[in-house]
């Protein structure tokens, strides 16, 4: 009840909030596109002083093709007499291995979650397992990619058969499990003292304290563990796309178009930039998860 | 306080599954079209066309690079039912950047493998179990490009020049055609690494490039000369040629199993893959048009035209096969062995340290299979081979 009445006491002001909130959002986007201009510029002032001084790498039309040249690869037949588009070939690309990453994503974050709150749960688990979850990280990818890619090459169930694609997402998610674990796992202590000791004195079962205290307070350590997930599956995705050549994905058609690179130098640059808004599309999804997830909870700087 | 925590993790668990949701339905139609290499693994005895057949034998091919002519005749012979009619259902891996195919069929992740024969050596040397059973390339594709008006016209030139070369073990033909030219590969030439594209030979860095001639040597060809505004024409380069400077290496060859050919099943297997296969050479030889459509149609993003030209080259890599195609010519395989053993490279390490055995290759399999092809009435020495004349288009559209 009290909530509504708080709502209605402060409606006026909330339109005013929201056109100021408004106003601070667009003053955002006209930053970023003042930062992708002056990037443009910055790439078309290299290739002009390249042409005055001689820089120590090659600035020419063959390795840095002009911004326009770029922009005009966008609409190009990908192969000559078919249909689509280098643009559309690279969306396609670039949407096959977002949903390559974002399962590599969830059975990341579901595999670091239960080792963090099996970790925290058991304090012999954190030590015996943690040294293991940080060696991890430690091996190569590149080496690591082949070799998972050739043991799924045995693995069928049935008539099932392993699909390269599930090797990338494994990829994927071996990357994406470590940052969430061991956010989580830090999220997970830190409920304080005090809070503790008012749940044992509800006596409440170690679920309850699970769920109801370290959960909720592990939250704001949580979401930033995820954007480093996201980041990291989409890596492991792209890198196991292009160090196995798992057709469908942006990682395969870089390395195709590369090979083009000595006539088309456009073309491969088109591909980059697929990965590069791969990678935002993936970081603001994420954002947006966190809005909504810390939706309750006190915002830095405001309140 | 309790029901927002509560309500918030019902909602985070929801999102959670429809995300998983949405990806097992992706997981799923990508999983349908691999799922017809059923595992009953009956391995019936695959004898050529003649034998009944009841359940295909399920074999995997593990390629060296993405789908292109390079393996023309291991498409084509999947697509015209080559592969079925001897029985065998097989899948085609593509390899990528860090797949090696040797260590993937001696890992037993494949069947079979395509490799070069000197790096599968090398792997053979450190314990890999596998053996040349059809040797398909003849000739060897690597070539080192110069420009015309550079007056590098054989490897006696190279002298004092930038030389770009791949390095990772494809360097060793280039070597050895230095070293017998008299010069020592670490004092006289100024070695440089090249990347996987000819930029480097265009924008005169380097005066010399490793080019194969079925995909980089194109590469110029499609270029434009930014001074005519023409494409770069064979006019304006020169090549060294490792065939004729005699220190050129065997390269694709199909690879099996040592171990596994001790067992009958897979010998049939064998026998009716390398036939099957090189029939699908055979047709790639035959009709180069319609075989570098089959390779677009598997997928390959190459432009209409270099697709062709690869075709050509490839065919002229192979044919013609004087002694039957598949077949190990020993002068050849001894040339091989011999580069492999006695070239080192910038770190002093040569391929392999000792000759390889006698169990290396094997030629039952491929003059069986030409001899079985020659009953059905195809040509299996190329004899009369005529390559295609291909234009190249920029950028091989």
């Amino acid at each position: 009840m009290t909530h509504t009445a708080v709502v209605t006491s402060t409606a006026p002001r909330r339109t005013s909030t929201a056109s100021r909130r408004f106003k601070r959002g667009a003053v955002s986007v006209l930053w970023a596109l003042a930062g992708v201009a002056i990037a443009i510029l910055m790439w078309e002032l290299v290739k002009w002083v390249g042409t005055l001084v001689s820089l120590p790498f090659d600035s020419g039309d063959g390795t840095m093709p002009h911004v326009w040249t770029i922009v005009d690869a966008f609409s190009q037949p990908e192969v000559r007499g078919s249909d689509t588009t280098v643009l559309q070939a690279v969306v396609t690309s670039a949407a096959h291995s977002l949903l390559i990453a974002a399962g590599g994503f969830i059975i990341g974050v579901s595999v670091g979650l239960l080792l963090a709150i099996i970790m925290q749960r058991f304090s012999f688990m954190e030590r015996g397992l943690l040294p293991f979850v940080i060696a991890s990280q430690t091996v190569p990818l590149i080496a690591l990619a082949p070799l998972i890619v050739g043991i799924g090459n045995r693995i069928s169930f049935g008539p099932i058969q392993w699909d390269t694609t599930y090797s990338v997402m494994f990829i994927a998610a071996y990357l994406a499990f470590f940052p969430l674990s061991v956010g989580a796992l830090r999220g997970l202590h830190s409920p304080t003292p005090t809070s503790l000791e008012l749940m044992r004195s509800y006596a409440a079962t170690p679920r309850q304290m699970l769920f109801r205290l370290r959960f909720p307070s592990s939250l704001p350590y949580l979401v930033p563990a995820l954007k480093v997930s996201a980041a990291s599956a989409i890596i492991g995705t792209v890198v196991a796309e292009i160090s196995t050549g798992v057709k469908g994905g942006i990682g395969r058609l870089i390395i195709e178009y590369a090979r083009e690179a000595s006539s088309n130098p456009a073309k491969v640059y088109v591909a980059v930039l697929g990965a590069l808004v791969l990678g935002l599309v993936a970081a603001g999804l994420v954002t947006a998860l966190d809005l909504y997830l810390t939706r309750n909870l006190p915002k830095e700087g405001k309140a | 306080m309790r029901d927002i925590a509560r309500n918030k993790w019902v909602q985070f668990a929801g999102l959670a599954t429809v995300g998983a949701l949405a990806l097992s339905a992706c997981g799923g139609s990508s999983s349908s079209s691999s799922a017809s290499t059923a595992a009953a693994s009956a391995a019936a005895p695959a004898s050529s066309a003649a034998a009944a057949c009841t359940t295909p034998t399920p074999v995997k091919l593990q390629l060296q690079w993405f789908v292109q002519a390079q393996f023309g005749g291991y498409y084509a012979a999947k697509d015209m039912g080559y592969y079925k009619d001897a029985c065998l259902d097989v899948t085609i891996l593509e390899g990528g950047v860090d797949i090696v195919p040797q260590t993937v069929l001696a890992q037993g992740g494949a069947d079979f493998a395509i490799s070069w024969v000197p790096k599968a050596l090398s792997s053979r040397e450190q314990g890999a179990g596998i053996v040349d059973v059809a040797q398909v390339y003849q000739r060897s594709g690597t070539r080192q490009v110069a420009w015309a008006d550079s007056g590098i016209k054989t490897s006696a030139d190279l002298k004092g020049k930038k030389v770009g070369n791949w390095g990772f073990g494809n360097e060793y033909e280039l070597f050895a055609g230095i070293s017998k030219a008299g010069l020592d590969a670490t004092s006289d030439v100024e070695l440089v690494q090249q990347q996987f594209d000819m930029k480097a030979l265009l924008s005169r860095e380097i005066d010399a490039a490793q080019a194969m001639t079925y995909n980089e040597y194109a590469q110029l060809l499609e270029a434009k000369n930014p001074k005519t505004g023409k494409l770069y024409t064979a006019a304006d380069f020169t090549i060294l040629d490792w065939n004729t400077e005699g220190t050129a290496m065997y390269q694709d060859a199909i690879w099996a199993s040592q171990e596994r050919l001790a067992d009958a099943a897979y010998q049939a297997t064998t026998q009716a893959f390398v036939q099957a296969s090189l029939k699908g050479w055979i047709y790639c030889r035959d009709n180069a048009q319609g075989c570098a459509d089959i390779i677009t149609q598997n997928g390959s993003k190459l432009g209409a035209s270099h697709q062709l030209w690869m075709m050509n080259e490839v065919n002229k890599l192979i044919w013609p096969s004087p002694m039957g195609v598949g077949v190990v010519d020993p002068a050849l395989w001894d040339q091989t062995v011999a580069v492999a053993m006695g070239t080192k490279n910038l770190d002093g390490v040569a391929i392999i340290s000792a000759a390889p055995d006698a169990e290396a290759y094997t030629d039952t399999y491929a003059k069986a299979a030409d001899a079985a092809l020659e009953a059905e009435g195809l040509n299996v020495t190329g004899d009369a081979f005529v390559p295609v004349e291909v234009v190249l288009n920029e950028g091989g559209n």
